[in-house]
């Protein structure tokens, strides 16, 4: 069954079609409303953002393959990515990868933990160099990471 | 100091409009639009204003690179992708001061009769979208924004536009393909943004630091910014206090690093070994060589460039081989692909730097980088390309016809290479604790 944005969503995309002089320049604003709602971009996303825009979907896959945000499979409820750019490398990145291997059980791309909880990625520079070592969950980001702090969290989303 | 890009930073509500509004924001604003274009571009000009984003371009000549004749709308395009390693100071203007931001894009939108501004911001900064498009309504509530903005007859329309991972979109025409909503694969120039830009209208794109400068230039004078010129700095690595830092532009290296209302030192009482103090794409200087101000010509003098103030300061800790694997890792991940030397040279570079880091390198493979390196270099058709050539092999240098001065990691570390090749592990061995 082809898939339609839920009516919070609808208006959104609406608005934001509204933003720009042609249909086409709202295909990552469009992308990212539909990766929120459906959690990744799967090729019936891919097949409604199309008809959103009045594109070919041949123009959506080449635009969702492009871009690393954009994701074609499911990931955990708490996606975990960790920055491995030189500012973060040379205060602890990798060890924090591996910390967090060990306290998720999952390893680095290669999936979701068996609880379906967690995920983590080895991902480039995010932009908050001065806060290293740090890493984006889902939506936020979390600087100056310790073991102690990351303990905190990954307990706490344990029960969640 | 006193502090001017700065100055909401860390007071209650700095993103409130009214908290700006106390604080002496938005006066800037209904100056500028009784000033004429012209006029502000000219402000610019005598300021001699010069570009935030990487390239240190002058900003009064680039708006006046606009067509006078060409009837199709202009856009501003606020690059706030913010995808250099080592920089990370829009992100603050950006969410602890947006509306600085908003007077700054209204104004300069005016000044380049653009009706239509989007910011193109990094995907991942989502609280910062957030906090733009909040800004940004209260600033279409009290008419800074939309249909005549203060009576003046100018209309303004921002949007906020988030990008999505992706670190050619920085690139100036590659942003605008990506606004496009395309892969953002660079264009080849000419034609330049300022006569074919974004939806094929004339487009000026600047950095976001850039782009608020006229506040305080309308706000203090032309002769106050000259003499006191603020510009951000981006400390990262092995620092007491890392941070985003206001200072007086070419303030010394040395005192971002140890300055008690900088960075207070190394941490651990360590030792400095190296800095990159504009960015990743930029040449390293070696800790003597840190007595250098901190500004466009200095910067250039040394070899080096002060890019986009993201300064990462490496201990003696850190092993130069990795640190520059790492670095062309990042760059051959993130180029776009059009270009062969790019896309190739990327790679290549970084599997020669991998088997030298993992004790399988050969002697001949330090010059073959350097080598190749000077073959990316300028025969890309974006800066990408020498992104990833200068930090192994300097800037050029017009004493060599144009080739790369070989002034980078592979020549200033070349016994930590050569150490590496001949004895099959790292000549660091210090370590590093994370806790
Ligand atoms: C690969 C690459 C990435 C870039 N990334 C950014 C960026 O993240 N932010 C930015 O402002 N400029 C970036 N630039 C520079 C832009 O192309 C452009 O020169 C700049 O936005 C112009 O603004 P300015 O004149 O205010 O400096 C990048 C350039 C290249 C080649
Ligand atoms: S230099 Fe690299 S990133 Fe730039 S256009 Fe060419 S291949 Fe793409």
């Amino acid at each position: 069954m082809a898939l339609e944005f839920n009516a919070e969503y609808k208006k959104q995309v609406d608005w934001t079609l509204s933003r720009y002089p042609k249909k086409e320049a709202a295909m990552l604003p469009v992308l990212h409303l539909a990766q929120y709602q459906f959690g990744y971009i799967s090729t019936e996303v891919m097949e409604l953002v199309a008809k959103t825009l009045d594109v070919p979907v041949s123009r959506v896959q080449d635009v969702v393959t492009f871009y690393s945000m954009f994701r074609e499979q499911p990931v955990g409820k708490y996606h975990i990515q960790v920055c491995h750019t030189l500012a973060c490398a040379i205060n602890g990145g990798a060890q924090v990868v591996k910390y967090l291997e060990e306290k998720c059980g999952v390893k680095a791309n290669e999936g979701i933990s068996a609880d379906g909880k967690f995920s983590i990625l080895r991902v480039e520079c995010l932009g908050s160099c001065s806060t290293s070592p740090m890493m984006q969950v889902n939506d936020d980001y979390y600087e100056n990471l310790t073991k102690a702090r990351i303990d905190e969290l990954v307990e706490k989303w344990k029960k969640e | 100091m006193e502090k001017v890009l700065t100055k909401m930073v860390g007071i209650e509500n700095s993103r409130n409009i009214d908290v700006y509004l106390k604080s002496g924001g938005y006066q800037a604003l209904p100056k500028a639009l009784k000033m004429t274009p012209d006029q502000l571009v000219g402000m610019m000009k005598d300021a001699g204003v010069r570009g935030r984003g990487g390239a240190g371009f002058p900003t009064g000549m680039k708006w006046s690179f606009l067509p006078k004749d060409n009837p199709n709308p202009r856009y501003l395009l606020c690059n706030a992708d913010e995808s250099e390693p080592g920089t990370c100071k829009d992100r603050v203007l950006m969410e602890e001061d947006p509306h600085q931001v908003i007077e700054g894009l209204a104004i300069s939108s005016f000044a380049i009769q653009a009706h239509t501004c989007y910011i193109y911001i990094r995907g991942e900064y989502v609280n910062g979208a957030q906090v733009l498009n909040k800004a940004i309504q209260e600033a279409y509530d009290k008419g800074y924004l939309g249909k005549n903005i203060l009576g003046s007859g100018f209309d303004l329309d921002i949007t906020v536009h988030r990008g999505a991972g992706a670190y050619i979109c920085g690139e100036e025409t590659g942003l605008i393909e990506s606004l496009e909503g395309k892969r953002g694969w660079p264009r080849i120039k000419p034609p330049f943004p300022a006569v074919y830009g974004v939806f094929g209208s004339p487009t000026i794109v600047n950095n976001v630091e850039t782009l608020v400068t006229p506040v305080h230039i309308i706000n203090r004078g032309i002769q106050w910014w000259k003499d006191n010129e603020p510009k951000l700095y981006c400390m990262s690595g092995h620092l007491n206090r890392p941070g985003v830092f206001e200072a007086k532009i070419g303030i010394n290296l040395k005192d971002l690093i140890y300055g008690d209302d900088y960075s207070q030192g190394i941490a651990k009482g360590r030792k400095l070994k190296a800095v990159i103090p504009g960015g990743s794409s930029v040449p390293v200087l070696k800790a003597d060589e840190c007595d250098v101000a901190m500004d466009f010509d200095a910067l250039a003098k040394a070899g080096s460039a002060l890019g986009s103030a993201g300064c990462m300061v490496m201990d003696e800790t850190t092993c130069m081989v990795n640190a520059l694997w790492n670095l062309i890792k990042f760059y051959a991940h993130e180029s776009c692909g059009q270009c062969t030397p790019c896309r190739e040279g990327g790679h290549w570079m970084e599997m020669v730097l991998g088997r030298i880091e993992t004790g399988r390198g050969r002697m001949e493979d330090l010059d073959l980088m350097l080598e190749t390196a000077n073959n990316i270099a300028g025969r890309t058709i974006c800066p990408l390309g020498d992104a990833l050539a200068w930090p192994i092999a300097g800037m050029p240098d017009k004493n060599k016809g144009g080739d790369l001065s070989g002034n980078s990691f592979v020549t200033k570390f070349r016994d930590e290479f050569e150490y590496h090749i001949t004895n099959k592990k790292c000549k660091v061995t210090i370590p590093h604790e994370w806790n």
